[in-house]
């Protein structure tokens, strides 16, 4: 993919009501390398939670509505690989031997993760403007494994002169985030982010990042819960950030 | 009566000792499979050979299961079918009665616990002796495997010194491995001196030479597959594989995937009982060939992958979920992202439904599969079965999951998502609203704080700052 014009911008239900600043974040970085981006107030959700539900009708019709709203040959900039993954890979699935089988692989062919979008296509080399920072980056399992933009996310944090980058101990493991899986599992996602948040605060770093909300939101929730004092020693509590906040605030002139 | 899945859930995380127990062995198992396979494409090229090697099998089942039969008879192996557990069972049984066994020792097999061949055997007056250390240690507390290769892993090594104290007082205490070993080996030797039947699982069964392999660590299966005058095999009906060459692959995508292996210590090939002049082996070789819903699953183009599965057990170690409970919580034989696919096909959605939504479909599972099973997408559509049903599936107990509540939540989400200006309607609103969201939302903030909606939704602010809205 050579860098487009224009693109389309699906910024998620989830970053759209609870997390709109990383979207907008997003939106601005590729607004200064001059891309023009679109967001189709049309847009909802990519319809992954009944999806993984098993409500597949469910899914199809609200599915239905991001192929509506994200017609044009343009790519789509997804801030969550999780999102992401369910448009490029499990669409065409899901809309498999129905009349809107074409459209569907059409949108898959053009969903791009952000981070793969900033590393690969736009190649961008960021001027890091903060202060010397200690990340710990979270992968999601679709940056991992759907969609294999895992070293994007890595790649753009190295970027950044003054950031020092770690990953927590079983970096490779889901921090049980999983969707609704955290509502119908509750105990055992309520045990794998324990884990998660306690091999994120051994790295002593000052901010967690994650290229996706979901794990962000239980992470960050977990986090607040097993660590009330943000300032406890020796492991303060670290700042959650989506990867595009981070990005932003790093790069632009304030 | 076995407890319900949440309250076995429940249990298992509460256990901190089972629990360090199994993420140590699973951490350990991990990492092995990881150095056993330094080279990237290697493993992607063994991958797709697995595979290829497994669907092709299946693709011509009956005819190979006819050719292996053919071969088998040919070696002098009687070959027997079993379409359900209980005549599996039953078979077993007859052919320990027509020798007079009131004993038979037992290599690892798990279509045997399938079958629930012990307790059968015990109600009929046979004794069936474990000989695999781990299930021998399970067989004394009269425990279910909780690994399907690694059976007592939930167990660590002051446990078992303790129950083999308890069991084998005439030996002074000890809880160093190699002495356990020892009082093990010795108490089993006593029963391959006097079995006259020995018992095993097969890895593969090849058609085109009616051989019957089985790998192992501990020369337990060799003695029970050599020693006793009858030797009886049972086997699921799709671990047939077409030729002796593709047999290589698949054992080094075995026992790499499973404990980081090259090889294992014994690899046995099995090709007919003792033949004139022959100095030791079986007099008579059977194989009970088991069905029990196989091929059910086989007549399902995408759910028959299932049947790929060469029982490795990677999948269970990378696991999340499964390093958290271990096998028990599950409650099934196979446990794991393999037991919950292949479970409820066997068993039926009705009963065991639920285990198809233990995971959170993180992709562990389907990354590190020897023979790539889409268990991710298994998983997801055993679920959809359950909650609708599909036409023409063949799982029992389609759409027995459906729960008229959830059902209510996912109209009204669809309406909500399906109608843009209804969704921006509505979280705008919620957005305003923010202060009347609940500190509660049910088992979310049981461990966590509950997330803020934020003052302005991204829609709002797109707008605000000029993007284009189409
Ligand atoms: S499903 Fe795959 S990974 Fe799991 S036990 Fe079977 S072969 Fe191994």
């Amino acid at each position: 993919m050579e860098k487009p014009l224009s693109v389309y911008f699906f910024g998620t239900c989830l970053i759209d009501m609870v997390l709109p600043q990383a979207g907008l974040a997003a939106m601005r970085l590729l607004r200064r390398e001059g891309i023009e981006v679109i967001y189709p107030q049309g847009q909802t959700c990519c319809g992954q939670p009944a999806y993984n539900s098993g409500y597949d009708a469910e899914a199809r019709t609200v599915a239905r509505c991001q192929l509506d709203a994200f017609s044009r040959d343009i790519p789509v900039v997804v801030p969550s690989a999780s999102c992401a993954g369910m448009m490029k890979v499990q669409y065409p699935k899901l809309f498999a031997g129905t009349p809107d089988q074409e459209r569907a692989e059409a949108l898959a062919r053009r969903v791009v993760e952000l981070t793969d979008f900033l590393a690969r296509v736009l190649d961008w080399r960021p001027v890091d403007r903060g202060a010397p920072l200690k990340v710990v980056l979270h992968q999601s399992c679709s940056a991992r494994r759907e969609m294999g933009v895992a070293d994007a996310a890595k790649d753009l944090l190295a970027r950044l002169a003054h950031l020092e980058t770690v990953e927590p101990d079983h970096a490779h493991e889901c921090c049980g985030f999983g969707g609704t899986f955290a509502v119908k599992q509750p105990e055992i996602s309520a045990a794998m982010a324990a884990d998660k948040a306690d091999a994120i605060l051994a790295t002593g770093a000052q901010v967690l990042v994650s290229q996706d909300a979901g794990c962000l939101l239980n992470l960050g929730g977990t986090l607040e819960r097993r660590c009330p004092d943000a300032a406890a020693q020796p492991s303060p509590r670290p700042a959650v950030k989506h990867i595009a906040e981070l990005l932003w605030e790093r790069t632009h002139d304030s | 009566m076995i407890p319900e899945f949440p309250v076995r859930v429940s249990q298992a995380l509460g256990n901190e000792r089972v629990r360090r127990n199994i993420r140590r062995t699973m951490d350990g198992l991990v990492l092995k499979r990881h150095k056993a396979f330094p080279d990237e494409h290697e493993l992607a090229v063994l991958r797709r050979r697995g595979k290829l090697i497994r669907g092709h099998a299946l693709a011509h089942l009956p005819d190979l299961l006819e050719e292996l039969e053919r071969n088998c008879q040919r070696n002098g192996i009687q070959v027997h079918w079993a379409e359900t557990a209980a005549e599996g069972n039953a078979l077993v049984r007859d052919i320990l009665r027509r020798h007079g066994a009131d004993l038979v020792i037992k290599g690892k097999s798990m279509v045997s616990e399938e079958m629930g061949l012990n307790h059968y055997l015990e109600a009929q007056g046979i004794r069936a002796v474990e000989t695999d250390l781990g299930e021998f240690i399970l067989q004394l507390g009269d425990e279910r495997p909780s690994h399907i290769i690694a059976p007592a892993i939930h167990k660590d090594r002051v446990e078992i010194a303790q129950r083999f104290a308890a069991h084998f007082p005439e030996y002074p205490y000890t809880e160093d491995i190699e002495g356990l070993t020892a009082i093990a080996r010795r108490i089993m030797r006593e029963h391959f001196g006097r079995a006259i039947a020995g018992l095993s699982g097969v890895n593969f069964a090849v058609a085109e030479t009616g051989t019957l392999c089985l790998v192992e660590n501990e020369g337990n299966g060799r003695l029970c597959t050599t020693a006793p005058q009858v030797h009886i095999a049972v086997c699921g009906i799709e671990k047939v594989i077409a030729r002796l060459d593709q047999l290589p692959p698949l054992l080094t995508l075995l026992t790499r995937s499973a404990t980081g292996q090259p090889i294992t210590t014994y690899v046995n090939m099995i090709s007919g009982p003792r033949r004139e002049g022959e100095l030791d082996g079986p007099r008579e070789v059977h194989l009970v060939l088991l069905d029990n819903g196989r091929s059910r699953i086989h007549g399902d183009p995408q759910l028959s992958s299932t049947l790929r599965c060469i029982r490795c057990g990677a999948c269970m170690n990378h696991c999340p979920v499964y390093s958290r409970l271990g096998g028990h919580a599950y409650g099934t034989v196979y446990p794991g992202p393999i037991g919950g696919v292949l479970e409820p096909q066997l068993q039926g959605l009705d009963r065991l439904g639920e285990l198809a939504d233990a995971s959170s479909l993180c992709g562990a599972c389907g990354e590190v599969c020897p023979v790539r099973i889409p268990l991710p997408a298994l998983l997801r559509r055993l679920r959809a079965e359950g909650v609708r049903g599909r036409q023409g599936s063949r799982v029992v107990g389609q759409g027995s999951r459906r729960k008229p509540l959830h059902r209510l939540i996912w109209t009204l989400w669809r309406w909500v998502n399906a109608y843009p200006s209804l969704y921006r309607g509505l979280t705008g609103l919620g957005t305003r609203l923010r202060w009347l969201m609940p500190k509660h939302l049910g088992p979310w903030t049981r461990t966590r704080s509950a997330p803020a909606l934020a003052p302005r939704s991204l829609h709002e602010l797109a707008r605000s700052e000029g993007f284009r809205g189409e």
